[in-house]
């Protein structure tokens, strides 16, 4: 595959490498010329030096062949004109924009850019789970199905220990879909299966049903003054 | 949006014939090429998020001009005001010509400087 990365920073570089050890051709445009010198000389030629949101550069990388192209800079509103550009002057098969201010999200999914990754909410996602004090995490996001997978941790105390999965009342359209017990292989729950402390969930819900989750298996009243 | 020379004549211009202008800027030090008498609303806010656009009653706008330095500003912004407020009347800078041309074709009102200063020069140098 041909791929054009916008943006040569700590993102763009390592994805050009990831790429590149795939067996990829890949081009990575930025508009400074340090960052162009040292990415030439750890990987070859691979990289312009040019603003990635112009028009003629872009025709300049050949972006008319182009199967992928991928924006990560840190400006959101670079990579929304290099997308769009891409997307609808060139007809790029896939277009895919990293976002800086996670509001931004739905702005592109609203002006055509609908493949984004919110860098800031990823990190935090993944903070969230080295810290125990945060019960639910989000592992992946289907957006083009409105739904959520999601890490459960059953804390000591929680309303969903000594439940059984049929009896949870996660929202409508949640599926518990993988079981983590300590000491034990990953499974499949039975709706019979009983929760214990300790255990942790994958589970598939809506988007947007985090709090009622999270109500299901947070700590019951007593527990918390006692 | 966009205090520099450019927004803040516009802005004096739209104020003095009694129109009701708010500008925002990142800078506060740009505002101060407003004339002392502006009886507009100066916002630090920037224009390429909902919120600062929404506290500058961006709702109840008829138009919206959007004249930064960067070309990709205007542009997330003026379309943030055209396709999810809905504003009347967007307008915005391009200085990259090949742009101007693409955005026109998602249903944006671009200006070139470039274009239509080049074009300017040389009527001058004909006359």
């Amino acid at each position: 595959m041909y791929v054009i990365i916008i943006g040569g920073g700590g993102v763009g570089y390592y994805l050009a490498r990831g790429l590149l050890d795939n067996g990829h051709e890949i081009l990575i445009i930025e508009k400074d010329h340090k960052r162009c010198e040292r990415m030439e000389d750890e990987l070859g030629s691979v990289s312009l030096c040019g603003d990635g949101c112009e028009v003629a550069v872009l025709a300049k990388a050949g972006i008319a062949r182009a199967d992928m192209f991928i924006a990560v800079t840190d400006e959101d509103d670079d990579n929304l004109a290099a997308c769009q550009i891409a997307k609808q002057k060139f007809n790029v098969p896939q277009v895919i924009a990293k976002i800086n201010n996670p509001k931004n999200e739905h702005i592109f999914a609203k002006l055509g850019i609908e493949h984004t990754v919110d860098g800031v909410a990823l990190v935090l996602e993944h903070i969230k789970a080295q810290i125990s004090m945060f019960p639910l995490i989000h592992l992946l996001s289907l957006r083009d199905r409105s739904l959520e997978i999601v890490l459960v941790r059953v804390a000591e105390g929680s309303l969903a220990a000594g439940k059984s999965v049929k009896n949870l009342s996660l929202p409508l359209g949640s599926v518990a879909s993988l079981m983590v017990r300590q000491g034990q292989e990953c499974r499949v729950p039975d709706s019979d299966v009983v929760i214990e402390a300790g255990d942790e969930l994958v589970c598939l819900i809506p988007s947007g049903s985090e709090e009622a989750v999270q109500a299901v298996f947070g700590i019951s009243a007593q527990e918390e003054s006692g | 949006m966009g205090c520099g020379r450019v927004g803040a004549e516009l802005a004096r211009l739209l104020d003095a014939e009694g129109h009701k202008v708010t500008i925002l800027d990142t800078d506060a030090s740009s505002f101060d090429k407003l004339p002392s008498d502006f009886k507009g609303t100066a916002l630090l806010e920037s224009a390429t998020d909902e919120e600062g656009l929404e506290k500058a009653n961006i709702r109840e706008a008829d138009a919206f001009v959007a004249v930064t330095r960067e070309d990709d500003k205007n542009a997330m912004a003026a379309q943030i005001a055209k396709q999810i407020f809905g504003v009347g009347k967007v307008i915005c800078r391009i200085y990259d010509p090949l742009r101007e041309e693409f955005y026109e074709s998602l249903g944006l009102e671009g200006i070139s400087p470039t274009l239509v200063f080049a074009r300017l020069l040389k009527e001058k140098l004909e006359k």
